[in-house]
């Protein structure tokens, strides 16, 4: 009960603070748009192969910007009084449902400003949305573990792309398989084993995230 | 003698493994044909990555309750072995796609998949490489091998699986077991197996012992 007491105040303590500055938000959200913006320019017409790996790349590149700021924003001492008051699991826990939320924010507007511009007829616009929640979700949980490590590590951006890159391509894969059956729009029982697969990463990435963050904060 | 007869006994069972390799029966099958031979040493190549990033992630979790250096030397030092054995079964496996699928590199998942997850034990020494502190550096690498071990799992095991993949045994392809009838290439398939993750093992430990004599120099000088 203590911790969903922290969890909570941490989480509406990063929105307040997200809303005071509105630094990173916009930040990341402009940088999605002038990327769909380049893409547009340099490629006028796609194929739906392509439209559809566009998409989750430039979805790839926005989170791990967007993510990467999560540890480093604020100071050395005033992480140390996080962790006087609440716990490391609460810490990270609110985290990564923040960064969840924030995911869904920017996939969703990414999504809205990449379908204008780049029309594309979508055989089960439904499940679609549903896929590109799920992957907001889960590049969420992945790359809040190794913002973590990566800002332990001196924090170059390098690092987290290395680090994350790899450990990203299997849900990645998973990702443009099913959203290309719902552009298909196959039946939807095709897509449940992918689904599943989605749904499985997404808890162990944040129940493993869970157990090594407590180790991970001390210095 | 009582110390070292694993380490003989692997001698003896890649001698064995080698020697009925090449000259024991195999099945007559087309398109493989003789190169049914390599299963001998490609599989126990895999077999022998899986056991040491194994050891690797069980020897993380043991340095994050333990604090032990000794634990920390032994997580890195199986993952650089494990990743040698991973470059060598890639190598057979391309030598062995190039007489039967007719390319070294054909576009199959569990090739893609096992060459993405050498990038991630890549990046793990990477990271060791990006930290200065000592016992920072052991505890934040175990964490990373700890959260890349499932993954990897997924990527080498699981995707395959679900996918078309031109390897025996997934993706509607028969495995080797339904044609090896009276079981003679079992008889030297699992020897080899044994045989090369003892290699690996003792290859691991060697390599443990020098960075552990590295150690207690640095420390007994400064």
């Amino acid at each position: 009960m203590q911790t969903l007491k922290a969890v909570r105040s941490l989480i509406h303590k990063d929105i307040v603070l997200e809303w005071r500055s509105k630094y990173a938000i916009n930040g990341i959200l402009l940088y999605v748009v002038s990327t769909v913006f380049v893409c547009y320019q340099a490629f006028k017409s796609v194929d739906p192969t392509t439209w559809n790996a566009l998409f989750w790349i430039i979805l790839l590149f926005a989170s791990v910007n967007a993510i990467n700021k999560s540890f480093v924003q604020e100071s050395r001492d005033r992480q140390l009084y996080y962790y006087t008051i609440a716990s490391a699991k609460a810490v990270i826990l609110s985290k990564v449902i923040y960064n969840m939320l924030v995911m869904l924010l920017l996939s969703s507007i990414a999504y809205l400003v990449y379908s204008i511009i780049f029309r594309n007829p979508l055989g089960d616009p439904t499940l679609y949305l549903a896929v590109v929640a799920l992957g907001a979700v889960g590049f969420a949980a992945v790359f809040t573990m190794v913002a973590a490590i990566s800002a332990k590590a001196g924090n170059n951006s390098t690092l987290m792309a290395i680090l994350s890159f790899p450990i990203i391509i299997p849900m990645l894969l998973v990702l443009i398989k099913v959203s290309k059956n719902a552009m298909d729009g196959l039946e939807r029982s095709a897509s449940y084993d992918e689904l599943m697969v989605l749904l499985a990463i997404n808890i162990i990435t944040v129940a493993i995230s869970l157990l090594l963050f407590p180790y991970l904060w001390r210095d | 003698m009582k110390k070292y007869w694993w380490k003989i006994l692997a001698v003896l069972l890649l001698l064995y493994s080698i020697i009925a390799g090449l000259l024991g029966p195999v099945p007559a099958l087309p398109i493989v044909h003789e190169t049914i031979r390599n299963v001998y040493f490609h599989v126990p190549m895999w077999f022998t990555m899986f056991t040491l990033y194994t050891i690797s992630v069980v020897y993380s979790v043991k340095y994050l309750s333990s604090a032990d250096p000794h634990h920390d030397f032994i997580a890195v030092e199986s993952i650089n072995v494990g990743i040698v054995f991973c470059i060598f079964g890639l190598l057979t496996g391309m030598l062995w796609a190039n007489f039967t699928w007719g390319a070294p590199w054909p576009n199959d998942p569990k090739l893609n998949g096992s060459a993405i997850g050498t990038l991630m034990y890549l990046a793990y020494l990477v990271l060791r490489n990006a930290l200065e502190e000592e016992q920072k550096r052991a505890r934040i690498s175990a964490i990373y091998n700890i959260f890349a071990f499932p993954i990897m799992i997924v990527l080498m095991y699981i995707l395959p699986k679900t996918t078309d993949s031109l390897h025996p045994g997934a993706g509607g392809n028969s495995g080797f077991g339904e044609f090896d009838l009276d079981g003679s290439m079992k008889a030297v398939l699992y020897p080899a197996a044994i045989g090369w993750i003892l290699i690996g093992i003792w290859l691991m430990t060697l390599r443990f012992r020098l960075r552990k004599m590295e150690y207690q120099n640095h420390t007994a000088t400064s």
